[in-house]
């Protein structure tokens, strides 16, 4: 079996040991023992990762291609690059803390993880797969079960939210289904066959004409799920009502899929029409960065903000993968690294603090620090590393966008350089608005006096998050070497066309 | 010169800081406040040894003081291999000024560190305050001995944090956790011009590192760096950095108008201010501008140069007459420190490269180093008195002397040193930093005196307000602090009489060339006559109770008012931020997200149920409905076929 596959059918065969679990004790520690096989292939992926590369210099290693449907030559196609490594290893992460965060999932817990696996699995398959096809068959087994997920084991308007983020999110996937498609029946472009394979279409030069029409279709569509100004509105409202690990993995890790999609697919596969659409989308990311921190110092249920906040550093990433620079690139990797780690942490310590209180609102928490000191020093690190605080892996991901967004040395570039860089203060000002709300300051319910402790599953979820983000951010080279290698082909793309 | 033993300076803190913070609650506080001083100190003797092998065994080469660095590559930007290489490196870099720095830190962080052993006792949070400690004192030390832009840079922003975790230590009191976050805000905001700075730097140089930056050319005549090629706005892009750069300095340095931070910064316990809002921290501006001295002294002729010396004499001038009407002593204290760090500025501002002309320099590293001893120990007289009355406020104070012999002898030794009276500390650094701008500008040179006389003024103010004045009656009979608290006033104390006679500018100079420095009489006698001038003032308002102050004060009416209230410069920044970004920018975006962005997308669903709810309509399930428009639809299909057909 090959070290890819596995990644599918590890948590397939999860699946399957779950339907045959009975309660929640049987189901939580199935769920934990299949996402921790999954860790431990994430890290032995890296380690063979680095090995394979040090010996072969293709673009997509531990490469396998088995034909699937011959008509429309469709393939499972798969292999893996540096930034594939780098993300596949954060959802292992953000998989197992998510399952270790919903320890205590007493509502049809078998259910809940077997949903929770299906998108995992959707995932993984996203993020191996080199054919555009299954790679979108992947990407709606992926977002599927978020309807469930929400929709079931949500609160508040549940119903409601769940629609509405499904309905945006298939709504892109229409959209971008036409783009794929696009770019396939442009494949034979060169002469030779339609193909869906990403590497072979890479090579051929689709028509300008063709690429400009399809760019902003394919843009869009993962955009939607990237939460691009003005399409974000999905998240605040989906965030609000998922259970704790569904907003873990969903900013955590689902919305990296738009970012990666964009990055793999829109921009690698259409350069040109990347190029000629980059000043408009820029602009919106811009945007989009500067008005999810400003909507974010307004909000105060706590899950909005960080939807918010989230809008702005995702923000981050479309606008450094629309500079074209391999710095800022890099930068944008980085961040949706980072961001997936820190705002998975984020809602899973709101999600231990509303288990608690019972609210989610800053304006009814106070003090916490005192009753919850672990949950409150945790806290204020993760917000501190939030707002790019060097050390942390925020700091290094935002320092290469920078960076890299400043290579462009024209007037429009620069100012809209120094338009998302300012957004660093206006972050700090809402995170630490909320860290001097709710855990500063005096004790406001008295029922908030004596808090239950945190508990084993509870650490165990937030080591699992917090130690890659200061791993991260204390020795980031060799993240950052390893990712920056994979960009070549990238930029290749983009010169030679 | 072997570094690595250099490597342990900020690396023993740092540990200490993460055995404490790791273990907080298992280790007992009286454990923890040994593992802080001990770590401390270790680092301190490591600096004090470095300093020895630099100034007087290896340091100098044919009379020059060279750099040494060792670092690593901490991550890159670009490819080894590509044109422009971009990175970040880690490491350590000495220098004369590195080297001092070192020694400020180190020293009054260990005195801090022995002072707060007695001072937060039974505290409920001393270990984690020691933790705090301890990182503040990595990164600071880390900032100092930065190899390149983005370094410093880095240990900038945790010191910034260090310093919002300690103001806001008491997390508890509303009061201080507004400070800490004001403080991290505002600093924070001048960090964004420091990072735009180095991103300009890094562009256009090519390199974020400190000696390339600086490399002056062997006549020492010119910066190596081409910094004439690119214009913006008809100034090289390398001016606007550093005026970008500066305005990180101005904010860590409260520097006027960012100086707003530092008075409320003094709700953090009162060594905190002693170590960090009047030693070190506030200090990292001024060291940051003589880091890049060499870039800020040749690119454009040192236009950058001058806006330093017109905002540090306008500091030093704002931030000294608010001091005169304070009455809650920290906040005199505060404004002091802003007041003498604009003196630096100043003295900076003036300074030349070459020689005896870098005075400026020399002076501006001289009073950096006495003021951290001095300020210091004002700082820490005042914690003693503090923990004594248990107020902070001068109308609770008076005729301490009796009961606080030690506090009051050191008090008042740090007070003649911050007045310029010789022979102490202050004295030879404020006489300098006066020489160096009578040389060069001698309007500013008058601003400078000026001050002179202010400071004496309202130092000697707070000092009879604490020690002489109003015989108060006290509920519980204040005493002199332990043993703990007294040693770390006492050494400062000594520091602040000798500190003086440090010949410091043979060791330190802008081009490294030490040259003999001298007394200037007819300055000296100057500024001494003012500083006493200033110090009677003060002897006959304040020595004994009587109403003449505030007679004096009323004088002055309306601008007695504005003085108090600090100018409205709080009241303006809360109009900025409340007002206008809060209510102005924020709000409008939150509800533009609700009702237009997220309307319209709301919309579009609506309307989708609303046209399926119409269309659903056809589908009645009555015979005669599905018939008509079975009938209908035959017509009309016939009717168009037949008109296709005979056309």
């Amino acid at each position: 079996m090959d070290i890819l596959s596995l990644f599918i059918i590890v948590p397939v065969l999860t699946i399957l040991a779950l339907v045959f679990t009975k309660g929640l004790q049987q189901a939580r520690i199935t769920a934990m023992v299949g996402s921790l096989i999954q860790l431990g292939m994430a890290s032995n992926l890296v380690i063979a990762y680095f090995k394979e590369r040090a010996v072969n210099d293709s673009i997509m290693l531990f490469t396998k291609d088995m034909i699937w449907f011959d008509h429309f030559n469709i393939h499972y196609a798969i292999g893996v690059d540096g930034i594939s490594v780098a993300l596949l290893g954060l959802t292992a992460i953000i998989v197992l803390a998510g399952v270790f965060i919903s320890w205590k999932m007493e509502d049809l817990p078998k259910e809940f993880f077997i949903s929770l696996l299906v998108l995992s699995t959707g995932v993984y398959g996203f993020f191996i797969s080199i054919d555009l096809f299954t790679m979108f068959v992947f990407y709606e087994i992926a977002v599927i079960p978020m309807y469930l997920l929400i929709g079931i084991w949500g609160s508040g308007p549940k119903e409601y939210s769940a629609m509405k983020l499904t309905l945006m999110l298939m709504g892109g996937s229409a959209v971008l289904l036409v783009g794929v498609l696009g770019i396939y029946f442009n494949s034979n472009a060169d002469g030779g066959a339609l193909t869906f394979n990403i590497l072979e279409i890479a090579k051929v030069h689709i028509p300008f004409a063709a690429q400009k029409l399809f760019f902003p279709l394919t843009f869009l569509g993962f955009a939607v799920l990237g939460a691009l100004f003005p399409f974000h509105t999905w998240s605040p409202d989906g965030h609000a009502s998922a259970p704790t690990a569904v907003s873990m993995l969903h900013a955590g890790v689902l919305m990296k899929l738009g970012g990666y999609g964009i990055f793999r697919i829109a921009m690698f596969l259409l350069p040109l029409g990347a190029m000629e659409w980059s000043w408009f989308f820029i602009i919106l990311a811009a945007i989009g960065v500067v008005y999810g921190a400003f909507g974010a110092v307004r909000q105060t249920d706590l899950k909005y903000i960080n939807a918010y906040a989230s809008v702005s550093h995702l923000g981050l990433v479309l606008f450094a993968l629309l500079t074209f620079n391999k710095i800022a690139w890099n930068g944008a990797i980085l961040q949706s690294l980072s961001h997936g780690l820190l705002t998975a942490l984020f809602f899973a310590l709101i999600g231990m603090i509303y288990g608690r209180t019972h609210t989610r609102d800053i304006n009814k928490l106070g003090g916490l620090m005192k009753t919850l000191p672990f949950i409150g020093a945790v806290y204020v690190i993760t917000g501190l590393a939030y707002l790019g605080l060097p050390g942390f892996s925020g700091f290094i991901a935002e320092m290469n966008i920078f960076v890299g967004a400043f290579e462009n040395p024209d007037m429009f570039h620069r100012v809209l350089t120094i338009l998302a860089v300012s957004s660093i203060v206006v972050t700090a000002v809402y995170i630490l608005r909320l860290v001097g709300k709710i855990m500063m300051g005096p004790i406001i319910d008295e029922h908030h006096h004596d808090l239950p402790k945190v508990t084993w599953y509870e650490k165990t979820g937030i080591l699992l998050l917090l130690i890659p983000i200061i791993g991260m951010g204390v020795a980031p080279i060799w993240l950052s070497d390893m990712i920056m290698a994979s960009l070549q082909p990238f930029i290749q793309g983009v010169l030679t066309h | 010169m072997n570094l690595s033993y250099l490597l342990l300076i900020p690396l023993i803190p740092l540990a200490v800081f993460l055995l404490l913070g790791i273990f907080n609650t298992q280790i007992k506080p009286a454990v923890s406040g040994y593992i802080g001083v001990l770590g401390l100190a270790t680092s301190t003797a490591l600096s004090y040894y470095a300093a020895f092998q630099y100034f007087f065994v290896s340091g100098k080469v044919d009379g020059v003081y060279q750099t040494f660095v060792e670092k690593v590559v901490w991550m890159n930007f670009t490819e080894t291999s590509s044109l422009k290489y971009l990175h970040i490196d880690m490491g350590i870099l000495i220098d004369p000024i590195s080297v001092m720095m070192l020694i400020v830190v180190s020293t009054i962080s260990l005195m801090v560190h022995i002072y707060s052993r007695g001072y937060m006792k039974g505290d409920d949070g001393y270990t984690k305050f020691f933790a705090y400690l301890s990182l503040f004192s990595f990164s600071m030390l880390g900032l100092v001995l930065a190899t390149n832009l983005f370094q410093i840079y880095m240990f900038w922003e945790l010191v910034g944090v260090s310093s919002f975790l300690l103001i806001g230590f008491y997390y508890t009191k509303p009061s201080a956790v507004a400070a800490a976050k004001k403080a991290f805000i505002v600093t924070r905001f001048a960090d964004l011009g420091f990072l735009i700075g180095i991103l300009i730097i890094g562009y256009y140089a090519g390199t974020f590192d400190f000696q390339t930056l600086n490399a002056v050319n062997p006549e020492g005549e010119a910066l190596l760096l081409n910094w004439a090629s690119t214009t913006f706005m008809g100034m090289s892009v390398f001016t606007w950095a550093l005026i970008l750069i500066f305005m990180g300095g101005a904010g860590k340095s409260a520097m006027f108008p960012l100086h707003i931070w530092l008075p409320d910064a003094m709700e953090g316990p009162t060594p905190v201010s002693a170590l960090i809002h009047a030693a070190t921290m506030v200090v990292a501006g001024v060291y940051l501008v003589a880091r890049l001295f060499p870039m800020y002294y040749f690119v454009e002729e040192g236009f950058v140069l001058n806006i330093v010396a017109y905002v540090g004499a306008f500091s030093s001038l704002f931030a000294a007459v608010i001091a005169i009407t304070q009455t809650d002593i920290k906040r005199v204290l505060a404004f002091s420190t802003m007041s003498q760090i604009g003196y630096m500025m100043l003295a900076l501002g003036v300074s030349s490269y070459k020689g005896e002309e870098g005075v400026g320099y020399m002076a501006s590293m001289f009073h950096l180093f006495t003021h951290a001893m001095f300020k210091a120990l004002l700082f820490l007289g005042a914690g003693s008195v503090i923990h004594a009355v248990h107020s902070n406020y001068l109308k609770d104070m008076g005729g301490l002397r009796k009961y606080m012999p030690i506090t009051n002898i050191t008090f008042l030794i740090a007070a003649l040193a911050i007045a310029g009276v010789p022979p102490f500390a202050g004295f030879w650094s404020k006489d300098e930093i006066l020489v160096a701008a009578f040389e060069k500008n001698e309007f500013l040179y008058f601003i400078g005196l000026f001050v002179a006389g202010l400071t004496a003024f309202y130092m000697f103010r707070l000092y009879f307000g604490i020690f002489w004045g109003k015989e108060t009656e006290y509920t519980h009979t204040p005493h002199e602090a332990p043993i703990s608290m007294t040693f770390p006033l006492l050494f400062l104390a000594f520091m602040s009489i000798i500190a003086g006679f440090i010949p410091f500018s043979e060791f330190i100079t802008a081009d490294k060339v030490g040259f003999e420095g001298h007394l200037n009489y007819t300055m000296a006698a100057l500024a001494v006559g003012t500083g006493l001038f200033g110090i009677i003032l003060a002897w006959i308002f304040y020595k004994k109770e009587n109403d003449l102050a505030e007679k004096f004060a009323h004088s002055f009416g309306m601008f007695y008012k504005w003085t108090y209230n600090k100018f409205y410069f709080d009241e303006i920044y809360i109009f900025v931020t409340k007002k206008i970004v809060f209510n102005l920018v924020a709000a409008p975006i939150a509800y533009f997200d609700k009702k237009y962005v997220d309307g319209t997308m709301e919309g579009i669903g609506n309307k989708t149920v609303w046209i399926s709810r119409k269309i659903k309509g056809v589908q009645s399930g009555k015979l005669q409905d599905y018939a008509f428009s079975f009938v209908g639809g035959v017509v009309i299909i016939a009717l168009v076929f037949i008109y296709l057909w005979t056309n």
